[in-house]
């Protein structure tokens, strides 16, 4: 205890550093030093049961992780890993209540024994002048001088203007990388178009399978990719992600189309893009009365009877519709690529 | 609500002749159907179980219970959708579940303790069944869970999981809609309602996903609801929402907690 006391009282001393150097504005209307709060002593100061509990109880702790620890290892064992999913389940658990205890045993001992049983006298130490003296700004100062004389930074012209140079230059790789992290020269060119083309046949995600329009009865729904997709060998997802397209059968009495869409549809089949124009989520939860379309992500509504037009939500175009008619055969096929971007709005859309 | 309670004595035939009569119903109207219309895999004409009697109970039941919205003769109305080959199938379901006869209009018609017996279930689906074709209740071997899994879990994924939640948890739909969640949904009702649509839910007939494929989904359900979640305590499976609040609720609090308590004077 007094080794403390004379600690605090040699940092009391530090306060009354000398000011004369700094620059510091002293005013006289400036906040009294309150001084320190008048120690207060725990229960663990005053009496020696308190203080035995308390090492009992730090000693518990250490001893609950010690426990924790030997636990972690046996759960280790009792709860394997097998062929059966569900066996992460307790072995995670267990295993990590185990290490939990290993590691809050000691954490809330070390804390509790510092709380509890250290000493807890207060102390103050002033904050040091962040100016060096005059001597010291003198030296420094003639060690720069000394230092670009030596090296000859201001004589040697050569040497110091080629340095510039090359600082100058050596960031410029770094626009060529980045300026190619940019999938396509033409971003817009990649935007416009998808896989689907004249011709493209409409076929099931995920077996690739094509749709005659007798399979789509009044209600169904598929969920399209353009024939070809599953055999692409590399960028099958980017395509694909463009490529989606939902397929509806409404009563052709329930569709109200444009005059210049009235082509696109077939006896009451309509394919609209699922990528949200609002930020590009699959929109794919359809619902059979009321045909709208809804975004899961941001709840933009679509109404499919009426072009995908926006009805709710934060979206602000409809849906792409992918013009569709039926081959020879009878599947369904595009007439051409989407007519519009689909996804979300870009500036130059 | 008066239900018509009769027996039905099915050892007065034997099963052979039901089998014949069928098989001759068949050969007459299904093959002429087939013959005029382009017929889709699902839609199957009556189906074999149903015997005269029991579509003449089913009518009774249906004049009784379900005419009142759906007419006299199933042709719908204003306020409920005609029964003219929705199937035996759409029966099932509705009526199985309880959410047929509906209690209140609103939003959803909702799953309620069920209505009638098997029995009268059956009948009344043989009923609407001979109006016209339409999809016919699943077989035991079309609902056994021995699919591929993870075939299913791919096909629900793409399908399904929007609206359900990739493991059935449900979710919700504009204006009071939802999905309903599927754990403890039966094969049979969840086969069903594939087939038929049931309210806002789109059809998923064979030609979109096969008894096959169908057989998968259902025996992916099974596995999810079967099995714990490998990740602990599901929270509902409602995703990122649920799991977020939890984290700032429980966790933030236990550290904001153990911070107090690092900072606070020992007494």
């Amino acid at each position: 205890m007094s080794d403390k006391k004379s600690l605090a009282k040699a940092s009391a001393q530090e306060v009354e550093h000398d000011y004369a150097t700094g620059l510091a504005v002293v005013a006289p209307d400036a906040v009294q030093n309150p001084g320190m709060e008048p120690h207060r002593e725990r229960m663990t100061d005053k009496s020696v049961k308190h203080e035995k509990a308390a090492a009992r109880q730090v000693a518990a702790f250490f001893i609950a992780s010690i426990v924790g620890s030997i636990y972690s290892i046996y759960a280790y064992f009792a709860f394997p890993l097998t062929e059966e999913l569900g066996t992460v389940r307790n072995n995670t658990l267990f295993l990590g209540l185990g290490i939990t205890l290993g590691l809050l045993g000691i954490g809330i001992g070390a804390v509790h024994w510092a709380k509890t049983l250290m000493p807890d006298a207060e102390v103050s130490e002033a904050r040091h002048q962040t100016r060096g003296t005059e001597d010291v700004r003198a030296r420094a100062i003639e060690i720069i001088k000394l230092a670009e004389n030596e090296s000859g930074f201001t004589r040697r012209k050569l040497i110091r203007r080629s340095l510039y140079g090359a600082l100058a230059l050596f960031p410029i790789p770094a626009i060529f990388f980045f300026g190619d992290m940019n999938p396509n020269k033409d971003p817009q060119a990649l935007l416009r178009h998808t896989m689907w083309k004249k011709g493209t046949r409409l076929t099931k995600d995920p077996n690739g399978l094509p749709i005659k329009a007798s399979d789509v009865t009044i209600g169904s729904v598929f969920h399209v990719i353009p024939e070809g997709l599953t055999e692409l060998h590399h960028g099958k997802l980017e395509e694909k992600a463009k490529a989606a397209v939902l397929l509806v059968r409404l009563d052709p009495a329930d569709l109200k189309e444009s005059a210049e869409r009235k082509s696109w549809s077939y006896d009451g089949i309509v394919a609209y893009s699922k990528i949200c124009t609002h930020v590009g989520c699959p929109v794919a939860l359809y619902e059979q009365h009321t045909h709208h379309l809804l975004c899961p992500c941001h709840q933009s509504t679509f109404d499919v009877t009426d072009e995908c037009k926006v009805v709710f939500g934060p979206a602000s175009r409809p849906l792409p519709q992918l013009p569709i008619t039926v081959d020879a055969e009878g599947y369904l096929v595009a007439q051409s690529d989407f007519t519009e971007p689909v996804g979300p709005s870009f500036w130059e859309r | 609500m008066a239900f018509i309670k009769r027996n039905v004595n099915g050892s007065r035939r034997s099963p052979f002749a039901a089998v014949l009569v069928v098989a001759a119903g068949l050969a007459l109207t299904g093959g002429g159907y087939a013959a005029t219309t382009a017929a889709v895999a699902s839609t199957q004409p009556v189906s074999a179980a149903a015997s005269a009697a029991q579509t003449e109970e089913g009518r009774k039941l249906f004049l009784a219970n379900c005419a009142s919205c759906h007419g006299k003769a199933a042709e719908g109305s204003a306020v409920a959708p005609s029964l003219i080959g929705v199937g035996a199938a759409s029966v099932d379901f509705q009526v199985g579940t309880g959410r047929m006869p509906g209690q209140a209009s609103g939003p959803q018609l909702e799953k309620k303790p069920v209505q009638f017996t098997e029995e009268q279930t059956a009948a009344m689906a043989a009923y609407v069944a001979s109006l016209a074709p339409g999809p016919a209740i699943p077989t035991e071997e079309m609902l056994a869970t021995n699919g591929d899994s993870t075939r299913g879990g791919e096909l629900f994924r793409i399908n399904c999981a929007m609206c359900h939640n990739a493991v059935g948890a449900g979710g919700a739909l504009t204006e009071g809609k939802y999905a309903p969640a599927l754990k403890g949904v039966t094969e049979k009702h969840i086969y069903e309602a594939m087939v038929t649509g049931p309210q806002n839910m789109p059809v998923f007939n064979d030609a979109n996903l096969t008894p096959k494929d169908k057989k998968d989904i259902i025996t992916y359900l099974k596995f999810v609801e079967s099995n714990p979640s490998a990740g602990g305590y599901e929270l509902a499976n409602l995703g990122p929402v649920v799991e977020g609040l939890f984290t700032w609720v429980f966790i933030l609090g236990f550290i904001i907690a153990i911070t107090i308590w690092l900072g606070a004077k020992s007494n």
